[in-house]
């Protein structure tokens, strides 16, 4: 749909791109803010709500279906849904196995949990752009961006979550000592070059979450301008540009929620290893 | 595009759904998935062991056919050779009974005979009499002459 001759393009992309922003601003108090100037200024204490409404739907959608099909799981023969199920899960499982080096049976459920729980969120940028928007708008809510996975907030969390693990992991398999003599003495095993080695492993190892949360962010944020762009071009042209995209979007999605899973496998197999 | 709260909101979140993952959805479909490879892996060797079992069963079989017809054999020739017995048997039975038979045969012709002669004699000698008193006209006393006669009669 095109956004209509009184709003300019610039404004429409704005629009879309704009969470719906609960928090506390300067002058109005804890509130909804009412424009992107509001929302900037509420700084770090404000919550997106359409992020965290979403992505928590999509989180529980997922914890819904799986344990449906667990708690029916039968070792005969498996209906559609658990066959779905148990693709995605020997997938993950397969993934995992051929991916992590270490003994830890949670790391197979995180991976699981983050491929299913981020393909979903991506998901929702198959939805039409305008949908959503304009039905919360009918409703008085004046902002409302569905796809949790186009706020850096959200892959950021995740990343942070996944980093958190990492260090949790790091300090349990080698202890404290341990994981700080291998940010000291790696790559180059020498005492004169402990700090050069710690300046180098810090930033490697913060760099971790950084690059996962921000490949996820870029790549879906990305699609999402270019679907804003297309939905603003004549109508003959939306359809025939949309659909491409639409369905180049679905490897897209897939890739995406597959690279975050391996990365942060990946990360924590690290974690898990001696040097 | 600002960083907020979400972030530590998404963290929070992201945990929950981690542990819920880890509690509540990873097991029951790990194990399904284990027990059904595990039945897949019993149920293909139950069907090699099967077949293996099908292939000593046809060859005790194909043994036992082998032993049987050799059995049969064996009995048919025995009966061949015990018929061949009976046969023989009978047949020197019945040889010994003709024999037996011609025996007795020939033993009561004798006797006939020998009675015949002595019927003979007797007669001969009764005849003889007769003739001799025809002769003589009654003048031979049987009575007198009896145990000449008698004589007479054995030496015929």
């Amino acid at each position: 749909m095109a956004a209509g001759n009184e709003v300019s393009p610039a404004y429409y992309i704005q629009h879309h791109l704009q969470n719906l922003t609960f928090g506390k601003h300067p002058e109005n108090g804890w509130s909804l803010a009412h424009s992107a100037e509001e929302a900037r200024e509420m700084g770090f204490w404000a919550i997106h709500l359409d992020t965290m409404g979403w992505s928590i739907a999509m989180g529980l959608l997922f914890i819904w279906v799986f344990r449906k099909a667990g708690k029916v799981a039968t070792t005969g023969v498996p209906g559609t849904l658990q066959n779905i199920v148990e693709m995605v899960f020997e997938f993950v499982e397969n993934m995992t196995r051929a991916t992590f080096h270490g003994k830890n049976s949670k790391i197979a459920p995180l991976a699981l949990t983050l491929f299913v729980w981020i393909l979903f969120m991506n998901t929702l940028k198959i939805l039409p752009v305008d949908y959503f928007p304009e039905l919360f708008k009918r409703l008085g809510v004046d902002y409302m961006k569905i796809v949790p996975t186009t706020d850096p907030n959200a892959t950021l969390g995740m990343a942070f979550g996944v980093f958190c693990l990492i260090i949790y992991y790091s300090i349990k398999i080698k202890g404290v000592g341990g994981f700080a003599k291998e940010l000291s003495f790696t790559p180059f095993n020498h005492w004169a070059l402990i700090p050069f080695n710690l300046l180098l492993e810090v930033v490697a190892l913060l760099v971790k979450p950084f690059s996962l949360a921000m490949r996820l962010f870029g790549n879906m944020f990305a699609g999402e301008v270019i679907f804003i762009l297309i939905a603003l071009l004549p109508f003959w042209a939306i359809w025939l540009l949309d659909v491409p995209w639409a369905i180049f979007h679905i490897l897209i999605i897939v890739l995406q929620a597959f690279i975050f899973t391996v990365l942060s496998v990946v990360y924590l197999s690290s974690a898990h290893e001696h040097h | 595009m600002n960083i907020n709260m979400t972030l530590i909101g998404q963290t929070i979140a992201f945990a929950i759904f981690v542990w819920f993952c880890i509690k509540y959805v990873w097991p029951p479909i790990s194990t399904a998935l284990h027990e059904r490879q595990k039945k897949i892996a019993d149920g293909l060797d139950a069907a090699s062991r099967a077949s293996r079992d099908l292939e000593l069963a046809q060859e005790q079989a194909s043994q036992t056919l082998q032993e049987s017809k050799e059995q049969a054999s064996q009995i048919l020739e025995q009966a061949n050779k015990r018929s061949a017995q009976i046969v023989e048997e009978a047949r020197e039975q019945a040889r010994a009974e003709g024999e037996r038979l011609l025996v007795g045969a020939r033993a009561e012709i004798d006797q006939e005979m020998q009675r015949a002669k002595e019927d003979l004699r007797a007669q001969v000698s009764h005849l003889a009499v007769i003739g001799a008193e025809r002769i003589l006209e009654g003048s031979v006393d049987e009575k007198a002459h009896r145990k000449l006669l008698d004589e007479l009669a054995a030496e015929l």
